[in-house]
């Protein structure tokens, strides 16, 4: 009786010991068959030309995606000009500023559950703001709408990082006669400044493999953009578009924006790595 | 003790004479050096009535102390006796830490640092101070470590700022170690040498009292030395208060002793006579090795 | 005058008069700094309002229609201007636990392989892989889900389903079916909430001392006890918070979904239906609306799907914080 009591504890232990590899194995599945498949299909098309000409219509052969990728390029700059000034500030104020006050605890909470919010939802929001008032869609709409998911990510990682910065710097830098705000802006910020920099690219990284928001804010353009309030082109709603269609060629270059959109994230997503070794708690 | 500096004082004038033989065209500045020579040991600060609390702890006791200019003062006493606090109320590096009062006054020459018109920035460009553990900015090189208080205080004159680097590089004798990499990064230097870049960074701006808080706590025997060595120099420009758990450093370095225990000054005397003749029983018991 | 002869000067000098360096006090510069460093954070708390207030307010026309017949009603007819959420919230809330039921296993099986388990050499390589998971953009997953997900489910597992579903008499899996549906949904969304409860379970159970450990392994515990008495037990709370904080990504999760959902607005028991989620139909009609009280609905439906996440977030960062706290002490 005691011997099988003890063999069944050994038998429990190895089947879930080996549970929890295999689980890790096939969770390898799906990541490997994407990867693969965006890569075989991606390939067939991807050319010189896929990258610096505009979409052809249906039916003639060729075309590319220059445009999506110039628009995603700009939509990234606008919503950085939103976002980074906003984020990097309140997560200042946050580390600097914001120890132990009811109105730090109140942004802090706020900045997470805005985290949480869909960003279909931004979307709507940016949609009523900024395309409703302009009577059309536009690059800046969708600018904002990827700028306001920005903000909180922007502001908790920048947080984390200030505070990551030894007190016995700030404390060397006031002994030096150096004002707050100086020790803030050119020891303490500049001490941090790789780990604030992965995070924006993290941010960055996150919002330009964003779809929804843009389906009713930038919309898209088969054109080259010419000005940012006008619809501009993403390479996200264009994947989307293509991948919906019914035409096998539009299908096969689904998939090859999909292999450049892959290659644009996880190229900046490598190159945050790069500059902070270890950006786990970022990811979230 | 007094004989002793008498006979410096007496090389220094001869020496100077020896100077001004050798060059008469600097005889000018040179007797106005030698007039304020005179005035050494005047009096640069002074604390009077010093209080301060964390939070609602009492970490210091109604000290009052007198600080002579071009004096190396050390404060000495068990860990814990408010020896930094104090040295930490001298620039007004106390009131950084949240929670923290104070009560008293400092004076700096005739000026009292806790004017309200003063300004605690202006008070630590003036009286700079020197950590226990080496604290240089990681990401800034060598030359951006010395160079950032004079550039963060509109210093703008790349030429200017050579100058100044290159001088208070040398004055913190580290200039020789690394005049070829001033670019490489302040972390990357052993931690004596931080320690002396911090002393450097501090001479950069215009220091007039330097506080040294237990500096070669965290270094090696050899850097100690270095660093003993150049307290020994910089005493000709300067001001010195330094904190120490180290008797023996304190004997080595400096010319005045403070003793004290539970947040109060108990004895404070040319170091030769605290170490020698000291008045009061504490003082004696812990510099016997009694406690402490 | 140089102020570097000056500083040469300076061991002789006679004492200056304040200021040293002329740039007045810092006391103003400062309390401006931190002013506008404030109103940045004030932002936040102005972007928040103006999120509930923007959809609110373009809520309201639908909301005048409807009234609390929307959160109750199956019928969405918008050329003749009828709405009503349930079949959205259903196929949300359904796809959702079906991603759970998938994930919550797998997700806890990889982080205690990662933090208990694993050599260490594995570890990393193994992490970084699942945090890439994290990174690749959903409309990429929804495109892998249009071409190779779904027919792959409908050609070898809904099959399976359905036999296993006509042998048990459950109602949840019958046939016919496209690939195009619910359960897919769910899969793929279990694949993008992975990496989430990967990451968050870990830093859980890396929280936990590593007395606990010892202590159990002391008293002659297996691997697997030593998990489930030292690990999983005092991490029950934060692995709570993290599963939530899964389930609110996976609710505002729109692209992947809209893809593989099938996108009609049905209410049905059999997952291998096709159905509509809150987010998709958002993104399949908001550019094309018919009317603006059409605009006007799936903004309600917006502003219910935040609802939900931000009462669900709230509790899980809650949960999460609470066990921190605890670990911290």
């Amino acid at each position: 009786m005691n011997f099988d009591y003890q063999t069944r504890r050994k038998l429990t232990d190895r089947t879930m010991v080996f549970l929890c590899g295999a689980a890790a194995f096939i969770a390898m599945i799906p990541l490997v068959s994407l990867i693969l498949y965006v890569l075989l299909q991606g390939f067939k098309r991807l050319d010189w030309a896929f990258l610096t000409h505009l979409p052809a219509p249906v039916g003639v052969p060729g075309g590319g995606m220059a445009n999506a990728l110039l628009g995603t390029l700009t939509l990234m700059l606008l919503a950085s000009l939103v976002g980074l000034p906003i984020g990097i500030m309140a997560g200042i104020y946050l580390s600097e500023y914001g120890k132990k006050n009811k109105f730090a605890w109140a942004v802090r909470f706020t900045s997470d559950v805005l985290s949480g919010v869909p960003s279909i939802v931004t979307g709507i929001v940016a949609y009523t703001l900024v395309v409703k008032p302009m009577h059309n869609f536009s690059a800046i709409a969708g600018g904002i709408a990827l700028g306001f998911m920005m903000i909180p990510i922007v502001t908790r990682t920048t947080e984390e990082l200030v505070k990551m910065v030894p007190h016995s710097i700030r404390e060397a830098s006031w002994a030096l006669g150096v004002p707050q705000w100086q020790t803030i802006l050119a020891i303490v910020i500049r001490t941090a400044k790789n780990g604030i920099l992965t995070g924006v690219l993290l941010s960055v990284a996150r919002i330009a493999g964003e779809t929804a928001p843009l389906l009713f804010t930038s919309f898209n353009n088969q054109f080259w953009p010419q000005s940012p309030d006008e619809p501009t082109a993403s390479l996200t709603v264009q994947v989307f578009t293509y991948a919906i269609s019914p035409f096998k060629d539009w299908q096969d270059q689904a998939w090859t924006g999909a292999l450049v959109l892959l290659i644009l994230v996880l190229a900046i997503n490598l190159a945050a790595r790069t500059f902070f070794k270890n950006p786990r708690g970022l990811l979230r | 003790m007094i004989d002793e500096l008498a006979e410096k004082d007496k090389k220094k004038e001869k020496k100077k004479v020896e100077n001004q033989e050798h060059r008469g065209e600097a005889r000018k500045i040179e007797v106005a050096h030698h007039e304020n020579e005179g005035e050494q040991h005047s009096l640069k600060m002074k604390a009077e009535g010093v209080c301060a609390w964390f939070g609602t702890k009492q970490a210091l006791y109604d000290v009052n102390m007198a600080i002579y200019e071009k004096d190396v003062t050390a404060i000495i006493g068990p860990s814990g006796c408010g020896k930094s606090t104090l040295i930490r109320c001298f620039n007004r590096m106390h009131e950084t830490v949240p929670g923290s009062r104070f009560a008293g006054d400092i004076f700096l020459e005739k000026d009292s640092i806790f004017d309200p018109r003063m300004d605690p920035v202006v008070v630590r460009r003036r009286v700079g101070m020197v950590f226990q553990k080496p604290t240089p900015f990681p990401t800034l090189s060598i030359y951006d470590n010395v160079a950032i208080g004079l550039r963060l205080n509109g210093m703008r004159d790349k030429k200017v700022l050579d100058e100044v680097v290159e001088k208070s590089l040398r004055k913190a004798a580290l200039w020789e170690e690394v005049k070829d990499s001033l670019q490489k990064a302040g972390g990357a230097l052993s931690g004596g040498q931080q320690q002396r870049l911090c002393i450097a960074r501090a001479l950069a701006i215009e220091l007039e009292v330097l506080l040294m808080d237990e500096p070669c706590s965290a270094l090696d025997p050899i850097s100690t030395t270095k660093i003993e060595e150049l307290i020994h120099e910089l005493r000709q420009n300067y001001t010195i208060i330094i904190v120490t758990h180290n008797m023996q450093q304190a004997a080595r370095v400096s010319q005045r002793t403070a003793f004290m225990l539970n947040g109060k000054l108990i004895e404070y005397d040319a170091t030769e006579k605290m170490f020698t003749n000291p008045e009061n029983k504490l003082t004696e018991d812990y510099i016997t090795g009694r406690f402490g | 005058m140089n102020p570097s002869a000056e500083l040469t000067d300076n061991g002789g000098a006679k004492p200056r008069a304040l200021p040293l360096l002329s740039f007045g006090k810092s006391g103003f510069a400062d309390k401006f700094f931190q002013k506008l460093t404030a109103f940045f954070a004030f932002l936040i708390l102005f972007l928040a309002f103006l999120t509930a207030l923007t959809l609110w307010q373009a809520s309201a026309p639908t909301f005048h229609k409807m009234g609390w017949n929307f959160l109750t009603s199956s019928d969405w007819d918008p050329i003749n201007g009828i709405f009503g959420s349930v079949p959205f919230v259903y196929g949300t809330i359904v796809s959702s636990m079906v991603a759970l039921f998938i994930a919550v296993p797998f997700g806890l099986g990889i982080s205690l392989f990662l933090t208990e388990l694993a050599p260490m050499k594995m570890r990393d390589p193994v992490a970084f892989l699942v945090e890439i998971l994290a990174a690749i953009p959903s409309v990429v997953y929804g495109l892998w889900g249009i071409f190779l997900l779904a027919p792959f489910m409908r050609v070898h597992v809904d099959p399976v389903l359905e036999a296993l579903g006509g042998a048990l008499r459950l109602p949840f899996f019958k046939g016919p079916s496209t690939g195009l549906s619910l359960f897919t949904a769910g899969v793929i969304l279990s694949i993008m909430i992975l990496p989430t409860i990967t990451a968050i379970s870990r830093e859980v159970f890396e929280a936990v001392p590593n007395t606990y450990r010892e202590s159990a392994r002391a008293l002659g515990a297996t691997s697997w006890e030593t998990i489930l008495l030292s690990v999983l037990k005092p991490s029950r709370v934060g692995l709570l918070g993290a599963i939530m904080l899964a389930l609110g990504r996976a609710l505002g999760e729109t692209m992947a979904v809209t893809m593989v959902i099938g996108n009609t607005p049905q209410v049905s028991i059999n997952l291998l239906a096709p159905a509509h989620s809150m987010a998709s139909v958002i993104a399949n009609e908001f550019s094309e609306a018919v009317s603006d009280l059409h605009i006007s609905a799936l903004a309600e439906i917006g502003l219910l799907l935040m609802v939900i996440t931000l009462v669900l977030n709230i509790v899980a960062h809650l949960l999460v914080w609470a066990t921190a706290a605890k670990f911290q002490k």
